[in-house]
């Protein structure tokens, strides 16, 4: 199919602005299908403004953005990209089986019964939630509720997964499970996930990274390829290597 | 516009509540407790409590269900549920009228219990039929959500979203007709009385309560207060955006 050849995502001139602020400045860039790329920066420097620009929910967007082939926002991809926030989006005062039927509902309105049900049973045990079905998230530690959150975006198969910092706060084993999620999306079903992180030792896992810095791009290629062309070991010491010459130069 | 998600959104509104039995029962007890207090503080004079408490059984509907569904739709979104559904193939109007589905039932039990007290224990006498009292105090229950959904966006916090109480609906209650007749109210007050959705809440009540038919006066009222509920939801749907800074 030719439209693995395109990118899921591609920017051009991508700028927001906030009030007064810019908070994304002119970004070029692409996210390949079928890939786990990382949104890495420090906090505050639009990481989450970039997500929901992506997922049309940021207003004053300008420059070129397209997801999927479709303008980002367009009605058409409201069932093909998944969309994680940061902290979790969902009803602390329902289980988490009642959550994803409502969630599952609301995908696909009109899937049999039984189609749903294995889409829950599916999600729940993507995330690791089989045991919590029938607990009220509020009841729920923060790494699970955060895992219910995600487990309502795997539900409708997206074909691109944008996450927000779905890692924050999870214990190590919790977060290398997660990461193995990832990767399994995009190679047995072929997903495109976008993950942005604020931890630097998590670009090492992505197939490729974005480096987003005060709202500009200081790089887009592989951790590898990064390493390599700023002569460092680790993908963190290249963030500041190009940070540094991104000073110099100015 | 999906039946299912529509539906779906009652449902899911309806659970939420049913995981939280203290404010059912607060919304089923609390207008029942004031109403019979209420009786029994005139109990020396029952003209009194002939003639305010079909007033009331249309305002309480109305506040209860301002105050629950503003909170229920600052929920929505402060927690990002609203900016998730808004990413999914989720209408604005199957979110809004699941929402007045769902309280628009409970507006049901609410105003039957406290319509059944008042005809039945409380020995409200009314000329007209208590179904048509009940039919009125549904409709208020209506405009009350859409009231409450409306205001919710211009709320930052429930502190504020509860503060929109007193600044929306006491005004009306004052120059509803309930304290002074509105005949005698100042011009000023009148014509302000006038347009406010609750002083044809109160006078549906009360055409009810002393008219044995359907009069014109409250054909006029219904028209007015379903005509109130829509205007203000369609507005609320305004204040639902995909896009938000």
């Amino acid at each position: 199919m030719n439209s693995h050849a395109s990118p899921a995502v591609r920017a051009a001139a991508l700028t927001v602005v906030r009030g007064s602020r810019t908070v994304l400045d002119s970004l070029d860039f692409t996210v390949p299908r079928g890939q786990v790329t990382g949104l890495l920066g420090p906090s505050g420097s639009g990481k989450s403004t970039l997500i929901r620009a992506l997922v049309g929910a940021q207003a004053k967007v300008s420059g070129a953005l397209d997801v999927l082939g479709h303008p980002a926002g367009d009605p058409a991809l409201r069932d093909r990209v998944g969309y994680v926030t940061q902290s979790p989006s969902v009803y602390r005062d329902l289980t988490v089986s009642q959550n994803l039927e409502y969630f599952a509902t609301v995908i696909d309105a009109r899937a049999s019964r039984a189609t749903r049900r294995a889409a829950i049973t599916k999600a729940l045990t993507d995330v690791d939630l089989t045991d919590h079905a029938d607990d009220l998230v509020s009841r729920l530690s923060g790494g699970q509720s955060s895992r219910a959150s995600l487990a309502v975006a795997l539900l409708g198969n997206p074909e691109l997964l944008v996450l927000d910092e779905p890692t924050v706060g999870l214990d190590p084993v919790l977060r290398r499970d997660l990461w193995k999620l990832f990767h399994r999306l995009a190679d047995e079903r072929g997903t495109t996930l976008l993950v942005s992180s604020h931890v630097m030792d998590e670009a090492e896992r992505c197939d490729r990274l974005l480096l987003l810095r005060e709202g500009r791009l200081l790089a887009d290629d592989t951790p590898d390829a990064l390493r390599a062309e700023t002569q460092t070991k680790t993908v963190e010491e290249a963030f500041l290597h190009l940070v540094d010459k991104a000073a110099t130069a100015s | 516009m999906s039946p299912h998600r529509l539906l779906a959104t009652s449902h899911r509104v309806l659970r939420q509540l049913r995981h939280d039995p203290r404010t059912i029962a607060m919304m089923l007890i609390v207008p029942i407790v004031l109403l019979t207090l209420l009786y029994w503080a005139f109990h020396a004079t029952p003209e009194i409590f002939t003639n305010v408490g079909p007033a009331l059984l249309g305002i309480f509907p109305m506040i209860v269900m301002f105050l629950v569904t503003s909170i229920a739709t600052l929920r929505e979104r402060t927690s990002g549920t609203l900016e998730r559904l808004m990413s999914m193939p989720m209408q604005k109007a199957e979110l809004i009228l699941g929402y007045a589905l769902a309280f628009g039932l409970l507006a049901v039990i609410q105003a039957g219990l406290a319509t059944g007290l008042s005809v039945l224990l409380l020995h409200l006498t009314l000329a007209g039929s208590p179904w048509l009292l009940l039919f009125v105090a549904v409709l208020n229950a209506l405009l009350g959500t859409a009231l409450g959904l409306f205001v919710s966006a211009f709320a930052a916090s429930e502190f504020q979203a509860v503060q929109f109480m007193p600044a929306v609906l006491l005004p009306q209650l004052l120059l509803c007709g309930l304290f002074i007749p509105r005949g005698q109210m100042q011009t000023l007050l009148a014509d302000l009385s006038n347009v406010l959705p609750m002083s044809y809440a109160v006078d549906a009540m009360t055409q009810v309560s002393t008219h044995t038919g359907i009069t014109g006066d409250f054909w006029r009222d219904l028209a007015v207060i379903a005509g109130s509920a829509l205007l203000v939801l369609v507005l609320g749907a305004a204040t639902l955006r995909r896009r938000t800074p």
